[in-house]
Formats: structure tokens, sequence, C-alpha cells
């Protein structure tokens, strides 16, 4: 058998307005774990969705085991041996564990599905491979990891040999993310080869014997992981030596801002996802809320900015109970916010950067005149100002349309009003996600400035290494609830992993 | 990094492009059934200009009849467009005029005969319920997520026999139609009569003017347009951004309905001296959809279509002379909303024409 | 008892709504909202009613002359679902617009074919349409049930319609295994066009002799609100449609009860819709639409 499992050569392909993969090369070998690295829209999934035969390549040759192929579809691939573990799972949520996994290859008594032997092939599936989960389970009661698992379960039971697995750790808790490279490691054993997606440095030293880098859609080189570090590795991946840490200066906090009491949330299907739920926010502080998506985080900030009702206690903005106050209200009351899905709650895309800019105080006197009539020169002026300031790239300035912008600079646009708008507190929910490095550095420099001019800061974020270099006190939220408040120079990443995952820790503040 | 949207690509090209293949369909159509499309054409032509092109007559009666057919489409357009700004697919205007016809027969034949104020007070006795019967659609999806597609056409219905039952009990009601109008309920108009050889034009034109501009003036040129515009693009960053939406969609269905029922009154006062017991539907709420989408909702695009859906149905009785079914203009009608849906495969074509280009800077 | 003797026009003015409502159930539950039924069902009936009778006038067979007769408009239904499954699935159209351009078409064509066909706004009457057997039921009642029954197996007991529902609520997560989402809409579409044009074809056999531009009057509409109503399956869909085509039987019923026959006969006309409405607003359940309707396919996309 050839030494290569999978070979790339010469990939391109392009979709409307972007060259995703410019005469990009791959060699993984046999049964090795090849991790392949790059930012956030460099063309990784792209390559491997072509690999797994869910988009054709414009040009390029692919071969498996050595022989030419043509994959056009996924059941092609499925054939040759290649399953992929999605990073966004392909899971029908009110199918059981079980329809899931056989989807597509069902077996059957005559044309009859056949449900009591599908429920048998799974179980003896998730037992050989030491993945448990409930084969009678509907996914949309299972949790992330074991959703993940699922997924898994659906590439091996087609009998995959080579498995991708596409930023499979962004959802995990440092603990699972440990079982799943316990996982991985243990498919190697079994003989798998492993492609493994990602961007987290730390993940790769861990467990992947070689690295391909890729960026912009260009092949940039592959190493052995053994051989380089965790720098030379990001320096592969943006191109010039990449500054981590940010300077945060020392800083004594002022008053109370945003007191939150005995909080309780249920969501919109009446489940209750926050719990007596207790915090405060100073001026002149960052606090982070640190935990895995899915753990209340979405639904305490929907509870504060007034999407969702409080179902118990009372949320104070500088002693005012905010609680029964409507969104506008709210944001009069002094409640920024720069959501987390920006597309879909941040901007109105076919509104231009000055209608987006006004958004939330277009109907003041400054943009409202006599008889509800808009003063579009007011709008425009501010949303100038506001481009500048921020070095917001737009090309036709205030009369862009915010759908055209790039993600980093819909963020700037929205971080510009919120900041433009002098809250009293500023709740900035992932905000660095989907961004190019760039874009990261320069928000992250913001929300420290802000810090320092005595803005009240609460920060949503999964990824641990922005939460421990930009807070000044981090809470971790579990299952609803605060475990606990911790000074971040007090406390470690892995203290705070175990926290998200349920286990109790001393308090330091 | 933006481009400029060439011609082709922009609404009004679009539009124009549809209506044009919607008359060749027709067209061809009429020919297979072995009628001559010419004379579909003939007719259009007399009814748009009053020229008879066959005896070389010229009767200016035609193009009042234009101008006033063009009136209740236009506004049942703008019903239907202003609500589709809002991101509503109102297609109640049908059972919003009829409501605002019934309502105006009524206080015409039972409200103060004292001149002018008499068609005005029936007039804004149509908006009014126009307005409740487009809100309760408004409040009905707003609060209890009620789609606006099944529920207006239920109140179409309810609206088509509550307007029987009520107006059998009008003054002199017989199984189709009431006792004549009081003199002071007419909105009809010597000058316009005539000018244009009496025709039926008549005062309902300065309110569907009227209609126009308030139209575009609001939903432009106001902070309450603007959160309607808003809610229509994205009604969820509205929301999070303190847009009241529940109000801004009960709002703009209410203000749709009051164009719709304007329209009602204006035909029941205008078209016919006397109250009319229907039986069946006008059918201007539902070619008031065709008006709105082949005027992209926008205020002057709805006029120009209303104008057209206008020019056609006073083609229609035309054409029925000349042997050529009057139904062709609905088969015409439906074909340009259905290639109005396929306005989005002309993104994906825009798509592929990309891709090729970007394929062929790479070098394949 | 008198309730019993006033099943089988329930049943009547029930089939054909039943039998439109399990097309617009399968072809959302694959993810394609189709409004077009109202115009599905005209397009059906008006066929049914002009090959009849044509086919009558013939001296044809009066059986074969139905059976001919219902599979014309079930195959013509079939044919203008098309323009909608090519629209939403080839050309990711709006669905809604779509659907609404299909209404006004039918409206026109059907129309239009009478005058072409027999010189005036509607078809010629036929002598005899569908006859009712020994216990009082119409062919369209049974009709209604074994589409119930069918349609009930295909979904939940073959691959198929495992295939299917996948394809509505993740067509992502279908396409990733292999299943063509494509191909699958195409075929959900087109049944539910095929079972408008039957049940257009039923209504006009049964409830009158001849098709006018009354005749559907909002049935379409109707099936369209009983699939929400009964929450997206088939026995669910049955019993709404059981309860909306008692609402319009009503106006038959009503004559047989005599402290009901003083109201004007436009009051039982209006309680179909009234009911639908009551209906929609007090079971108002978004939830349990199936997660991807409406929303056109691309491929790659998540």
């Amino acid at each position: 058998m050839s030494e290569y499992a999978i070979t790339m050569k010469g990939i391109t392909k392009t979709f409307p307005g972007v060259i995703a993969n410019d005469k990009v090369d791959l060699n993984v070998k046999q049964k090795e774990i090849h991790a392949l690295l790059g930012e956030n829209g460099a063309g990784k999934s792209t390559l491997m969705s072509i690999l797994f035969g869910a988009y054709s390549a414009d040009s390029g040759t692919i071969l498996i085991n050595g022989e030419e192929v043509e994959i056009k579809n996924p059941n092609v691939a499925t054939e040759l041996g290649i399953g992929m573990v999605h990073q966004h799972f392909k899971l029908v949520q009110n199918y059981t564990v079980t329809e899931n996994i056989v989807l597509g290859m069902e077996p059957r008594r005559g044309q009859i599905l056949d449900s009591k032997r599908a429920r048998a092939d799974v179980a003896a599936l998730s037992e050989q491979y030491g993945l448990s989960v409930d084969p009678d389970a509907r996914i949309e009661d299972i949790s992330v990891g074991q959703q993940q698992r699922v997924e898994i379960l659906k590439t091996l039971y087609r009998n995959a040999n080579i498995i991708i697995f596409d930023e499979p750790t962004a959802v995990l808790t440092p603990q699972e993310i440990d079982e799943l490279i316990e996982i991985i490691t243990k498919l190697k054993e079994e003989g798998k080869t492993i492609v493994l997606i990602t961007h987290k440095l730390r993940e790769i030293k861990a467990v992947a014997d070689r690295c391909t880098v890729l960026r912009r859609g260009k092949y940039i080189g592959t190493v052995e992981v053994a051989d380089v570090s965790e720098s030379e590795l990001a320096e592969m991946m943006v191109g010039r030596a990449v500054r981590f840490e940010i300077d945060k200066p020392e800083q004594q906090p002022g008053e109370v801002v945003l007191r939150l009491e005995h909080v309780t949330v249920k969501d919109h299907l009446g489940l209750e996802k926050v719990t007596d739920l207790s915090l405060d926010v100073h001026s002149g502080e960052v606090v982070g809320i640190a935990g895995i998506d899915g753990n209340g985080q979405s639904e305490l900030l929907a509870a504060i900015t007034g999407l969702l009702p409080l179902t118990g206690g009372e949320i104070y903005l500088n002693e005012e109970p905010i609680g029964h106050l409507s969104i506008r209200e709210r944001i009069e009351a002094g409640l920024g916010y720069t959501p987390e899905d920006r597309q879909r709650y941040g901007l109105v895309a076919d509104f231009t950067i000055a209608e987006n800019a006004v958004l939330k105080n277009y109907y003041h006197n400054r943009y409202t005149g006599s008889f509800g009539i808009l003063n579009e020169e007011a709008m425009h002026e501010e949303a100038s100002a506001l481009i500048e300031q921020f070095d917001i790239r737009a090309g036709e300035g205030s009369h862009t349309k915010a759908g055209s912008l790039s993600g980093g600079n819909q963020q700037k646009v929205i971080v510009a009003r919120e900041i433009s708008l002098e809250p009293k507190v500023l709740i900035v929910a992932q905000p660095t996600r989907g961004l190019d490095v760039g874009a990261i550095e320069y928000i992250r420099r913001r929300i420290i400035a802000e810090r320092s001019r005595g803005q009240a800061i609460l920060l949503v974020s999964f990824e641990l290494d922005e939460i421990m270099n930009l807070c000044d006190r981090i809470a971790t939220i579990s299952k609803g609830t605060i475990v606990a408040v911790n000074r971040s120079e007090e406390v470690t990443e892995r203290d705070i992993g175990m926290m998200m995952a349920g286990s109790q820790l001393k308090e330091s503040v | 990094m933006k481009k400029k949207t060439p011609f082709l690509q922009s609404d009004g090209a679009v539009s124009v492009l549809v209506v044009l293949l919607g008359f060749l369909v027709g067209t061809i159509l009429v020919a297979l059934v072995g009628k001559n499309p010419l004379n579909m054409y003939k007719a259009i032509l007399q009814a748009l200009s009053g020229y008879n092109i066959d005896n070389g007559r010229m009767n200016v009666r035609y193009i009042g009849e234009t101008l006033n057919y063009s009136v209740p489409f236009i506004l049942c357009g703008l019903s239907m467009g202003f609500a589709n700004r809002v991101g509503l697919f109102n297609i109640g205007g049908e059972g919003q005029y009829i409501m605002g016809m019934t309502v105006a027969q009524i206080i015409a034949l039972l409200g103060p005969q004292i001149p002018v104020l008499h068609w005005l007070l029936a007039l804004l006795g149509a908006m009014v319920i126009g307005a409740i019967w487009g809100g309760v659609v408004g409040i009905l999806k707003a609060k209890y997520e009620v789609s606006e597609v099944v529920s207006t056409i239920m109140l179409n219905y309810v609206a088509l026999y509550l307007s029987r039952i009520i107006c059998l009990q009008l003054p002199g009601a017989t199984t189709y139609k009431t006792a004549n109008y009081p003199e002071t309920a007419l909105i009809g108009n010597e000058f316009f009569q005539r000018i244009t050889k009496n025709s039926l034009l008549n005062n309902g034109i300065f309110f569907m003017i009227l209609a126009v501009l308030a139209f575009w003036f609001i939903m432009e040129k106001t902070s309450l347009g603007y959160g309607m515009r808003a809610t229509g693009f994205n009604k969820d960053a509205a929301r999070a951004s303190g847009i009241p939406v529940v109000k801004s969609i009960s709002i703009s269905m209410a203000i749709s309905g009051v164009f719709a029922g304007l329209a009602g009154g204006i035909i029941a006062l205008g078209s016919f001296k006397y109250g009319r017991v229907i039986a069946g539907m006008d059918n201007y709420g539902f070619d008031g959809i065709a008006v709105a989408l082949v005027g992209n909702s926008t205020a002057f695009g709805t006029t120009i279509a209303g104008l057209l859906f206008g020019l056609l149905k006073n083609a229609q009785a035309l054409m029925q002379a000349k042997q050529i079914p009057k139904e062709i203009t609905f088969i015409i009608q439906g074909l340009i909303v259905i290639f109005i849906a396929l306005r989005s495969a002309l993104k994906l074509y825009q798509e592929y024409v990309d891709k090729r280009r970007l394929q062929k800077e790479v070098g394949l | 008892m008198m309730v019993l003797n006033m099943l089988p026009s329930v049943l009547m003015i029930v089939a054909p709504i039943l039998i439109t409502a399990i097309g617009g159930m399968i072809s959302e539950k694959s993810g394609v909202v189709n409004i077009a039924l109202e115009g599905l069902m005209m397009i059906g009936a008006m066929t049914a009613a002009a090959a009849h009778v044509l086919m009558e006038g013939s001296g044809m067979n009066h059986t074969l002359s139905l059976v001919l007769a219902l599979a014309l408009g079930l195959g013509v239904g079939g044919i203008f679902s098309l323009i909608h499954a090519v629209a939403a699935i080839n050309l990711n159209a709006d669905q809604t617009i779509s659907g609404t351009g299909i209404n006004l078409l039918a409206n026109g064509v059907t129309i239009f074919a009478s005058q072409i066909l027999f010189n005036a706004d509607r078809t010629k009457e036929f002598r005899m349409g569908m006859q009712t057997d020994a216990l009082g039921f119409y062919p369209t009642a049974y009709l209604a049930l074994i589409v119930v029954l069918i349609s009930w197996f295909v979904l939940y007991k073959l691959p198929f319609g495992m295939h299917l529902r996948a394809c509505g609520e993740h067509p992502g997560a279908a396409e990733s295994v292999g299943i063509n989402v494509k191909r699958i809409r195409y075929i959900a579409v087109l049944a539910s066009g095929m079972l408008a044009g039957l049940a257009g074809g039923c209504v006009v056999l049964t409830q009158t002799i001849q098709y006018t531009s009354n005749t559907i009057n909002g049935r379409g509409f109707i099936a369209l609100a009983a699939v929400s109503f009964g929450r997206w399956r088939p026995v669910g869909v049955a019993g709404a449609a059981l309860l909306f085509g008692t609402a319009q039987a009503f106006a038959i019923i009503a004559n047989n009860i005599p402290a009901l026959r003083i109201l004007p006969t436009e009051v039982f006309n209006i309680l179909p819709y009234v009911v639908t409405l009551v209906a929609l607003v007090v079971f108002s359940g978004k939830n349990y639409a199936p997660a991807s309707v409406g929303k056109p396919y691309e491929k790659g996309a998540s």
C-alpha cells in the first residue's frame, strides 16, 4: 500500500468573490494524525470539503492510497473510506442517535426500515470503539460532547479509514477536549488516518504528528510538529510575528455599575437555563464570563438586554432596577451590547453604515426632527466620524451597505456604534469570533482602552485565552450558575476548565 | 470592495424584463389557440391612447378610463407593497377592499347628506375599517405568529360573506344592489367628465395621488418608516436594537389596510350610483399583489405598475370584442408574478459569472 | 343518529381538503412550502370537469370517464406544480411569491381554457358526476383514507420517508450522507401537485356540475391551514381537515336542523373560514414545523 493515505495536488477552488484554495497541496501519511492549520478563512474547511465530496475542486488531483480518484459527492467519499466529523454537526435534531447514524444506509427488512437491527448495530459499534451513547436519545436532548460522538460514530458506521475532524474542540470543555484527544489517539491505534482541522496551536502540539499550514488560500508548508514551537506555527499561520498578550495596565475599579441579583431565566421553550445567578461589574474593570457554549450565557445576556424576560431575580444598572424595562428603555438607561451573532442581531445588512450607526437612537432629536422626519445628513455625519475614528474600511464611506463589509469591519461598526452611545456598561459577546488576526488584535486593544477610560465591561467568550488576557475578574458559568468568581491573576486555565465542567474550586474574590 | 450593480441587475430593469416576458408568453399563448395576437395589442393601444387603429378614430374616453381603472390597482399595490417592506406578505387586500367598499356604501346610504362632507366621511370610514381589517392581521402575526398568508385569505372570505349579510340589510336592497345613493355621496367630477367624454374618472384619483405621496414619505423619510424598514430587512436586529417590532408590524398592516380600504371606497362611490350586494370578489386586492411585486414595493414603481394593469383591464372589453378571451390578462399577471419570483435566479447567474471570472484570474 | 346521517355529506366535503392537505404536508415535510395548492386544485377541477363532460358527450362508459377525468386532473396538477418545483428548488425563488403566481396563473388559465373550449367562462355542465355507494359515501371518502394511510406508511416505515423528513429538518445532514435533497424535494412537490389536482377533480365531480371560478373558493388555503393545525403529521392533518370540512359542510347540515334554518346561508358560508382562523390562533404551533421549511437549500451550506 502507498505510503500516503491522502495526496492532494494543486487543488484550486473559487467561490463568488473569493479564491478559497489556490493550488494547494496536501500529503497525509498512513495512520498519522495530520493537522491542517490556518486562520479563519484560510481555506482549510474548503479543502476538506472537497476531499469529502461536498464540493468539487475547479482543478487539481486527488489520490487515495496512491490511486487517483474523483470524489463527486459524499457517497463516493464514503465508499473510499473517508468520513468527516463536521464542525457544525450535521445531525437532524428530532431524530434519535440511531436514526442519525444509519440515515442514508438504513438496514431494511425487504423494503421496510428495520429499526431493531439499526439499534443493535449502533450499540455494538459504540461498544467496540468505547464511544458511549444512548441509541434511543434524541439529538436535541443530548450534550454537545455526546453529539460529537454521534458524528464520529456516523463515520465509523460507514467503515471510514480516513477521518477528518473539522474544528472539533470549539464546543468542548478542557476535560472533554482531553477525552477527545484520547479518542483520536485510540482511533489512530485502530489503524485510522486522522486529519485534524484546527487553529488551536496547543492541541496540535498535544496530538498531531505533522502539520500543514494554509494562509489566505495558499499552501505555506508542512512541518513535523515535534520540531516546531507554538509561536513558530503562529507565525506561519499569520505571516508575521504575533503578539499574543495585550498589555493590561494596573487599575483600580470604581463603583458598581451593573448588578445581577439571583437572576433566573427560562428560554423560549420554558426550560430554566440560568439559575440564581449573581454578579457585579464595576466601572474601569473587565469582568469575564467563562464557560462552554450552552451553559446559559446566551440566555443570561438575552435577559440582561431584554430579549428574554426575567423569570426571577433583578438586574440593577447604577442601582436602578431594569428587569421590567423594554429593550429600548434599557438602551436609554445606558446598556451597550455587541451581540455574538453580529449579522443576525447587530446589523441590518441592507442598511448603509449611516443607517446602522443610528439603529439604537434614530428617534432622538439629533436624527429625527418635527413630524418624525429623518435628518439623513446628521446620520451620515455621525457615521463618517465613526468610520474615521475606528478605521473602518468601507468602499463608499457612510453610504456603504453593511452587508458588503468584511467581518472585521462589520464588528468595528457595531463596536463603534455602541461605544459612541457612551453606555454605562458595555456587554461584549464573542467579540472576536470569526475575525482575522488583525481585527482580533484591534478589538482586544479597544476593549482594554475603554477599560482604561473607566468603562464597565462584561465580556462573554468561549476563548479561554481571551478571557484570561483581557479580564480583571473571571466568573465561571456552568449549567446556568456561577461556579466561582476569581481574579485573573490567581487562577489558571486548568482551574477554570475544571469549574466549567462543574467541579468546585475555592473562590478568590 | 463594493461592485456597482450593473443596470441589468437593477430592480427596475428586472421589472421591465419580467413584464415583457409575461407579454411574450401571453402573445404566444394567444397565437397557439388560433387567435390573432395583433388584436390584443390593438386593444391595448386603444385603451392607452384612445386611438382606434382600425378606423383611425380617437376617443379620449379610453384615456380617462385607463386612468380611472389604475386607481384601485395602484392603491391595492400600495397596500401589498407597504406590508411587504416590513417583511409581511399581505394578500388580504381583497378583504380590506371589500370592507372599505361596504362601509362606504353604508355611510353613503345612511350618512348625513351634506355636500362634500358626506363622501368625505364615507371614504374616511372606508379607510378606518381597512385599517382595522389589516391591523388585526398584523397583531395576529406579531403576537401569535399566525402566518399572514393564511389569515389574510380567511379574512378575505369572511369579508365577502359579511359584506353580503350587511348589505342585504341596507335600504332598498335586492339580491345584487341597494337603493341609489344620494347626490351628496357621489365623487364624480364634472371637469373630468367633460374633458374625457364621460369616462368614470373621478375625485378618487386625487386621493390616490395623496396615497402614493404618503407611502413614499412615511416609508423613506420618517422615523416610523425607518423602524419599519429595519424590521422588514432584519427583524432580529431591529428588535435587539430596541425598535418596537410588534408595534411596527401592526401599524404597517393597519396602514396597508387603509390603502386597500380606500380603494374599495373609491370604487363604491365612483364607479356605481348604488351600493352593490356582491356575489364574488372584484379581484383588485389580488391584482394588487402583482402590482406591488412588479413595482418592487416602492411608491413610484407601484404607480407605474398600477397604470399598466389599469391599461390591461381597460383593454379587456376591447379584446373580448375581438374574440380574445379577457382572461389572457390574468394569465399574463400570473406569469409576471412567477417570473418575479425567479429574480433570485439572476443572483445565481451573477454568482456563476463571478466564479468564472475568478477562475480565469487563477489561471484555469 | 342525525350526526351519522350527516357523515356522508361531511366526508364528501372533507375528502378533497384532506387529500390536498396530505399533499401540502408532504411538500412541507421535505422543506418546500406550496401555497399554490389553491391554484392546483383549480386546475385539477377544471381539467376533470372539462374532460368528463367531453367524454360523456362522446358516449364513453360513465365510470371510465370519471376515472380518466380524475387521472387527467391529477396529471395536469402535477405538471403545473413543476413550475413551483423548478422555481423553488433549482432557482431558489421566494416560495411564497412563486406559489402566489401560480394561483393567479391558474385562475386565468382555467377560465381561458373554458373560453376556448366552451365559449363561456365556465365548463359545460355534465349530466352525471360521481355516485354514492350503498352506504351513501362517495368513492372520494375511501380515496382520502387510502391517501392518508399510504402517506403515513411511506413517511414512517420506508427509508424514502426517513430521507424526505430529513430533507425538511436538516438538508445539510441529509446531503452529507448522500441523500439527493433536490431530487426528493422535486418528488414531494410533484406529489403535492398531483394530490391537489386529484382533489380538485374530486370537488367538481362530487359537489357540483361544472367548473367555475368559484368552485374551489379557498379550499386550497383551508388545506394549507390544516397542515399546520395538524402539526405536519398524517393523523393530525386528517383531524384538522375533518374539523374544517365539517364547518364547511354545515351549510348542508344546517338544512336538516330546523332551528338553524332561519339563519341566512352566508352565516354558514363564513363558518369554515372563521373556524380556521380561530384554530390557527389558539393552536399557533410554529415549533412543530419542519426546521428547514421554506428555505432554499444551497449545496455546501451547513
